[in-house]
């Protein structure tokens, strides 16, 4: 975990007001599909948290959703603009602790990173079943980079206007699996905790520092409290209480 | 070669950068990014006697220059941070801290004080009085002078160590309740504490705090603090840790100008978390540039 600089090397709308950047820089220490990094905007007094959608040794990349002022003018950033991040943050996925039979599901903007936990487990090896959820057509966002893993997600949208009609959880209903992993907003990661035996769940939280110092996103686990940004921003599913 | 030591309440400390409570931890987090020793001291987490979760979230909300908290004295109590984190901390670094401590009650202040005071890395005793007594109407010790008296001659009874009060400044007269704490006894004086202040979220229409109101702090709030230890300065005669968004090493020689002899640093950590380290690398040249060669000399230089 250090502060740095990264460039960033291409930025592009993905989708309405999704964005997908990326970065060139030192990116070793990142270990794990789920981390994050803590982005300074001009102008703005604290970092905003975006977790990696995809990383080597001297890249990494960040899709994110512009949902006010902040992320409206890191939507602005152009090539070559230098970028003042804390990284790596956050314990991310622990696939070494994932069941036999895994899927993993996905909700918005909680796709990223799964997509960066798919392509981990592609790496081992492993053919990982990927269930994405949206609102509507607007919303969905491209599936290029799971294809190009040879990942062809279930696509839920809850008007139908894409894919199977409903919620992520429907598409749930359908498969077999003992463990789950999944990144959504909170009533999704609850509805999947239901369903789930057993699989660990990301978070989101708003953050002050990112590292661990404010207890400003620390939330009660079955184990205490812990901070989504150290602890988490994965918890496993026995821990959590709703 | 500048001097950046100062004598804080008989202390000797190597310069005057204190990270401030509630902002560092137990200095754990920071110790991945650099070494502790070069700090002056460090303000740890505010202990209560009792475990405290704190409040809901979100905790958290932006400002311009600035942000607000609601953590709300989130700590592991006063048995756990003296066997561990306290002993956690003397492996990272080898000073005295200043020992944060807050209370519902008369009973807790002075349980923690006791307790602390015997704690060997110990060097000072903050009392921070910005809490609600709970039994006094959930008014906070701090906004009237009779009861933060109270609390400090209460501690001091049952201390050793220097005793600074720390003062909120939600008050209309900051200087009548220094005033109060240092005729009770107290050896210094920390100030300021957050601003009450509140956010609301526009898509939502309802506060960004799950507690509605929380603290400010900042760069935002420089000129204010700034300000109160200006006017506490020149109405006391105990020494002040000045501490309110400061970030940069002219801040901090602001802050000693108008009046402070050590100063604590807050928000400015969570955003780069080497600042500390950086205004101690970066103090001896900004003196040499203002042509200051003891800083204790600019204490409360501004008339």
């Amino acid at each position: 975990m250090k502060r740095q600089y990264l460039v960033i090397e291409s930025i592009r709308r993905l989708k309405n007001d999704v964005y997908y950047m990326t970065f060139t820089g030192d990116c070793h220490e990142v270990s794990a599909p789920g981390q994050f990094i803590n982005i300074k905007v001009g102008g703005f007094y604290l970092r905003r948290p975006i977790s990696i959608c995809d990383y080597d040794i001297g890249h990494i990349s960040i899709a994110f959703k512009v949902v006010g002022a902040g992320t409206q003018k890191m939507a602005l950033a152009e090539k070559g603009d230098l970028v003042d991040v804390l990284m790596p943050l956050g314990n991310g996925f622990d696939v070494s602790k994932g069941g036999r039979n895994p899927i993993l599901v996905a909700g918005g903007i909680g796709v990223p990173p799964i997509y960066c936990l798919a392509k981990d487990m592609v790496g081992r090896g492993e053919k990982p079943r990927v269930i994405c959820g949206f609102n509507n057509a607007d919303d969905v966002l491209p599936m290029t980079k799971f294809n190009e893993i040879g990942i062809d997600p279930t696509i839920t949208t809850m008007d139908g206007s894409v894919g199977m009609k409903g919620l992520v959880t429907d598409a749930m209903y359908e498969e077999q699996y003992d463990y789950v992993y999944a990144c959504g907003p909170e009533p999704m990661l609850k509805a999947v905790w239901s369903l789930a035996p057993d699989g660990q769940f990301s978070f989101e939280a708003r953050m002050a520092c990112g590292f661990g110092a404010c207890m400003g996103c620390s939330c009660q686990t079955k184990y205490g409290s812990k901070r989504i940004c150290k602890d988490g921003p994965v918890l496993y599913r026995e821990e959590i209480i709703w | 070669m500048v001097d950046t030591k100062i004598d804080l309440a008989g202390l000797s400390l190597d310069n005057p950068i204190i990270p401030a409570s509630g902002t560092f931890g137990y200095g754990k987090e920071f110790a991945e990014f650099y070494d502790l020793d070069v700090l002056g001291s460090i303000s740890i987490k505010g202990t209560t006697r009792e475990a405290r979760y704190g409040n809901p979230l979100p905790r958290i909300a932006e400002c311009t220059d600035g942000m607000l908290n609601s953590v709300g004295l989130q700590n592991p109590g006063l048995e756990a941070v003296c066997d561990t984190e306290l002993k956690d901390l003397a492996e990272l670094f080898h000073k005295p801290v200043v020992a944060n401590i807050s209370g519902f009650s008369l009973d807790e202040y002075v349980a923690c004080a006791e307790v602390m005071d015997k704690q060997p890395n110990v060097g000072i005793i903050e009392v921070n009085i910005s809490c609600p007594n709970v039994h006094c109407g959930g008014m906070s010790f701090g906004v009237d002078p009779a009861s933060a008296a109270e609390v400090t001659a209460a501690v001091k009874n049952v201390t050793t160590k220097p005793v600074f009060m720390k003062l909120t400044p939600n008050v209309t007269d900051i200087v009548a309740i220094a005033k109060a704490c240092e005729d009770a006894g107290a050896d210094g004086i920390s100030l300021i504490n957050t601003l009450l202040g509140m956010r609301i979220d526009l898509k939502k229409r309802q506060p960004v705090l799950a507690n509605k109101m929380g603290g400010f702090s900042g760069p935002a709030i420089f000129p204010v603090a700034v300000r109160m230890v200006y006017q506490v300065s020149k109405a006391v005669n105990i020494p002040i840790m000045g501490m309110g968004g400061i970030s940069s090493t002219r801040d901090v020689i602001e802050m000693m100008m108008a009046g402070a002899t050590a100063v604590q640093v807050g928000a400015a950590n969570l955003v780069n978390p080497y600042t500390c380290r950086d205004l101690v690398t970066g103090l001896p040249g900004a003196m040499a540039s203002l042509g200051i060669e003891r800083l204790a000399d600019i204490i409360g230089i501004a008339e």
